[in-house]
């Protein structure tokens, strides 16, 4: 504590942080397409796909084969380490279709979850080990920035001290691992929207997570400007039975980044949980317009948020492609202006009352 | 940690927003007058002047009863106790001679610092016993803030684990007494300059303070917009061989504090330590200058940084009067410049060409 043995060179920061900024420039955010190979079987079978890793390709390679129109509205895209390797239908690696537009490279770094015991369902995350070797690997094959998954929730019991001081801890590691290699560390801890809980409880809990995920990040002595979020937003649980406009989503979430995230973090990349599409763009559209003052970024790294519309469009047959590309195309353009709270195609915009912040 | 009780109402966190808002309102800062009795002590000795309570009362008279023109410099005054009972040469009580200039009322509430065993010579500060009690009757006496200090310094195995911790978990504690009892609470976790590191050890040791700090704040659910925090600025220890320039000053310091104060905090009010008058003064500019976004206020709360001259023009000599006053409002006016980033020393150069000096090529 008493004495700094330097972790990063000057240069070393000052790239981390010029990709930081590059991923989150203005009207830009993340696409998330990093789905492990048990999470597209999930997607795929909604739609009658056969989850191979041909249709995976295939499915990816509508998303990238997206036209100049998303260069304005995609920073980065997080991959998973079989996409990292594929090719198109041409022979262009997907790695090259992505850095040629401009766009960066991420990946998914973790090895999902695994239970604490003595808890209530409560999980931590593994895929520290060799972490470093694999960064070193991926920054040779193109990635400069990674990824990984978090999860906390919420119940009578949960989150426990445990689950937080855990993941929070587990998410330093991480972050550290990677920025040693050059590799810009997004940092999630996803507090899942399961439950009945409202929405007072999920900005409590978000705090509480959040003030310990960077208290982790100055003991491991984390470069925080060279880092991006991807939190959830604040919102009821699935099941509560109130109903909370996007204002209300609004204030809740960012009272409770500026309570607890610094400003030198350079961005915050929301995940979209189990929002719809249209959902969580006039979230984030919320978000951007709240009126009080926000010192970071505030943009989306979306999955399914980006994704749902083109997989239901594809349903795996060739000839669809094209309109699937469309879809996509068309909600990176939809987060690009709710990234800018231009976003206004919804509602009496006169109806829109963010009410007094000291209820937050 | 899974479900919230709530510590205050909504009318309580207004009233706590407003009262810091109103502090640090724009080119606002605060008057550190609240120097213990044994402070006082050495203070007056410089001025060959006796520390009794009527000589303390007389100086503090001067500055409180200057031109009401000092409340456009100054959001608020820290009181001592002794001095929230005392009178101006008029009859009036001080916190309301205070008031009446639109200045809000605070009061040191912490009872000075207290050995930790097994340290080098660390502190944590005591003043929690019946602090609630003490707060509620300061609050009927006027005050609408508190201050609480802590102490660190740097050396080769300081500060310790055990000192930044406890020192961070006594801060909180403090501010949620005092929010309870409408206080907006100043946390002060001075790191002091003593010592011959530089300016980088310096930004490392306040960048981990002030990171356990806001951890202690979290959990013990203190309401970030009504609390205030008074920091040590960022410099090299008062033997570093090594002279870093203002703009080094300001780089090191705003980047230790976007690092680790979260935008919801509405104001930093710095301590000036050891610094002179002048000193203070510029560095504070040249922080309202850093080319990078400061979602805070970043004022001051100075003690002898802006009452050094008053003193020496006093020499507690009724005739003085007038004079030490007129230095106490110019070193206020000067401080709520430089809170705007507007201040020009004379012989200094503009603020464009300022600029270039802080795009250096050193990456804090």
């Amino acid at each position: 504590m008493t004495h700094q043995s330097p972790t990063l060179s000057e240069a070393q920061k000052r790239e981390l942080h010029d990709t930081a900024l590059r991923i989150v420039s203005p009207g830009k955010g993340i696409l998330a397409a990093d789905e492990s190979v048990g999470s597209m079987a999930k997607r795929l079978a909604q739609v009658g796909v056969e989850n191979t890793e041909e249709n995976r390709r295939q499915y990816r390679q509508i998303l990238f084969s997206a036209d100049d129109r998303i260069n304005s509205c995609i920073g980065g895209v997080i991959f998973f380490h079989e996409t990292l390797y594929q090719h198109s239908d041409n022979g262009v690696p997907f790695v090259k279709m992505i850095r040629d537009r401009g766009i960066l490279v991420g990946i998914k770094v973790d090895k999902g979850v695994v239970p604490l015991a003595g808890t209530c369902g409560e999980t931590t995350t593994q895929g520290l080990d060799g972490l470093s070797e694999r960064c070193a690997q991926y920054k040779k094959d193109g990635a400069v920035f990674a990824k990984w998954r978090c999860v906390l929730k919420i119940s009578d019991t949960n989150p426990s001290k445990l689950a937080i001081t855990e993941n929070a801890n587990v998410l330093a590691r991480y972050s550290s691992i990677c920025q040693q290699h050059g590799i810009v560390p997004v940092i999630e801890p996803e507090i899942l929207p399961d439950g009945d809980h409202d929405l007072k409880r999920c900005q409590y809990i978000t705090e509480k997570v959040l003030a310990a995920v960077y208290k982790a990040m100055s003991d491991h002595h984390v470069y925080l400007e060279g880092t991006l979020l991807k939190p959830n937003m604040v919102t009821g649980g699935h099941s509560c039975s109130t109903k909370y406009s996007p204002e209300e989503v609004a204030m809740a979430t960012v009272t409770a980044l500026r309570r607890t995230v610094p400003p030198a973090v350079t961005g915050v990349a929301f995940l979209s949980g189990g929002q719809s599409e249209e959902e969580a763009s006039v979230h984030l559209n919320a978000i951007n317009s709240c009126p009080l003052a926000k010192p970071w970024i505030l943009t989306f790294s979306f999955g399914r948020a980006l994704q749902a519309s083109a997989l239901r469009a594809w349903r795996g047959h060739k000839e669809n492609e094209k309109a699937a590309t469309e879809q996509f195309i068309k909600r990176a353009e939809v987060n690009s202006l709710a990234c800018q709270g231009k976003y206004d195609n919804y509602g009496d915009a006169s109806q829109r009352n963010y009410g007094s912040c000291h209820a937050y | 940690m899974t479900h919230q009780y709530p510590s205050l109402s909504t009318e309580q966190k207004k009233e706590l927003s407003d009262i810091a808002q109103r502090i640090v309102a724009p080119g606002k800062g605060i008057l550190a007058a609240d120097e213990s009795t044994g402070t006082m002590g050495k203070r007056l000795q410089k001025i060959n002047v006796e520390n009794n309570e009527e000589n303390r009362r007389t100086f503090r008279d001067i500055l409180f009863s200057s031109d009401p023109s000092i409340s456009n410099s100054v959001g608020g005054v820290i009181f001592f106790h002794e001095t929230l009972y005392q009178k101006s040469d008029s009859g009036k009580l001080f916190p309301q001679v205070v008031k009446d200039k639109g200045i809000v009322v605070g009061i040191k509430v912490d009872k000075g610092t207290a050995g930790l065993n097994g340290t080098d010579g660390e502190t944590t500060t005591q003043g929690l016993d019946g602090l609630s009690e003490r707060c509620a009757q300061y609050k009927k006496d006027g005050c609408d803030f508190a201050k609480w200090r802590s102490v660190l310094k740097i050396s080769d195995g300081c500060p310790s684990a055990l000192a930044i911790a406890e020192n961070a978990n006594v801060l909180a504690r403090y501010a949620s007494i005092c929010q309870q009892n409408g206080l907006v609470p100043i946390v002060e976790p001075e790191i002091l300059p003593d010592g011959d590191h530089d300016l980088q050890r310096c930004q490392y040791v306040t960048e981990k303070v002030l990171a356990a700090v806001y951890k202690a704040l979290s959990d013990h659910h203190v309401y970030l917009e009504g609390t205030l925090l008074k920091p040590n600025m960022v410099t090299a220890g008062h033997s570093c061989t090594k002279k870093f320039t203002p703009q080094q000053v300001a780089m090191a310091t705003v980047t230790a504090l976007r690092r680790t104060v979260p935008a919801s905090v509405p104001g930093i009010c710095f301590l000036s330590g050891g610094q002179s008058e002048e000193e203070a003064s510029v560095h504070l500019n040249a922080i309202n200058q850093v080319p990078l976004h400061r979602p805070w206020k970043l004022t001051f709360s100075y003690g002898r940084a802006l009452q050094a001259s008053a003193l020496a023009a006093w020499q507690g000599k009724a005739a003085n009067k007038k004079a030490s006053q007129d230095a106490f409002c110019n070193r206020a006016k000067i401080n709520g410049l430089a809170a705007k980033g507007e201040y020009k020393p004379t012989g200094s150069a503009d603020q464009s060409s300022m600029q270039s000096l802080y795009t250096a090529s050193y990456v804090y």
